[in-house]
């Protein structure tokens, strides 16, 4: 009978607990994976950006010791969603509306495409360039005098 | 795919920050990035990255466009323009009549944020109207 309940126990040290297990394997994945484990069984979330990096964090998920398996539920974003670009009509609109408080700055739509004169201060491009871009233009062609 | 490998360290960098619906596709010879960040400094920490990659954004061969997510429990915004009053609009656009305005540094009222570029508000003297959403920040 001890040798039993000692089997029991040296059976029960060796397997690491869930949160062990979480640990490691989080350690090992890159940033951006999220690692979540259940009695053994490892499931992974977040994005990555194409297939082999997902196989390649179910590769480490699956070499932990302890793991029983592996739920792979990583969204891949190199995928095939539309590109939504803006009809011109709306986008002239949206870009005057943007552009209204850059006074040095002309903006030009055509065939989705907002092309950018004149000048600007460093610190406001980035303003300016943000958006712009949340306008679903084709393209931004800036073509401004950074001062 | 030249593009993907240009722009490797800012898809890295939005993976790494969380950013949720991130899509990377290519198009004509543009990268477009899309996706939600949790806060405004995810955002810009995300544009710093791209300013990185392309000084001055002079490449024209990326379109990074990641909003930033809005708690639908939030109702009042500060009024963050450089340092002049807001206009409040009849409609959303800047071709549309002045009907009010809100001072800067004022917390107003959101009444509507159906679209993403204006917002409908109402200021405390119960003045309604659009906002250009740019120049509103939600208060948590």
């Amino acid at each position: 009978m001890p040798l039993v309940i000692a089997g029991t126990l040296f059976l029960a040290s060796c397997k690491p607990k869930d949160a062990a297990i979480q640990a490691a394997i989080q350690a090992k994945e890159p940033a951006g994976i999220v690692v979540s484990v259940e009695k053994g069984q490892v499931t992974l979330t977040g994005h990555v950006l194409d297939e082999t990096a997902k196989a390649n964090a179910e590769k480490i998920a699956t070499a932990e010791k302890g793991v029983k398996s592996v739920l792979n539920q990583l969204t891949v974003v190199t995928v095939e969603k539309p590109i939504v670009i803006a009809a011109d009509t709306t986008l002239i609109k949206n870009v005057a509306d943007a552009v209204k408080d850059f006074p040095s700055v002309k903006a030009d739509v055509k065939d989705g495409v907002v092309t950018l004169t004149g000048t600007v201060e460093k610190t406001t491009l980035i303003k300016l360039m943000q958006l712009l871009s949340t306008l679903n233009p084709k393209k931004i062609e800036n073509k401004l005098t950074v001062k | 795919m030249a593009l993907q490998d240009k722009y490797k360290g800012l898809t890295d960098a939005a993976i790494a920050a969380g950013i949720t619906n991130l899509a990377v596709r290519e198009q004509d010879g543009i990268l477009y990035i899309d996706g939600t960040a949790n806060d405004g400094a995810t955002k810009d920490h995300l544009w710093e990255v791209y300013n990185q990659t392309d000084p001055n954004f002079v490449s024209g061969d990326l379109v990074l466009n990641v909003n930033v997510s809005i708690n639908a429990a939030v109702t009042k915004a500060k009024v963050i323009t450089q340092s002049s009053n807001l206009n409040i609009r009849k409609g959303p656009g800047t071709d549309q009549p002045i009907v009010g305005k809100a001072a800067h540094g004022e917390i107003i009222t959101l009444v509507n944020r159906s679209t993403d570029l204006w917002w409908l508000v109402r200021t405390n003297d119960g003045e309604e109207g659009y906002c250009y959403a740019q120049y509103l920040a939600p208060q948590a």
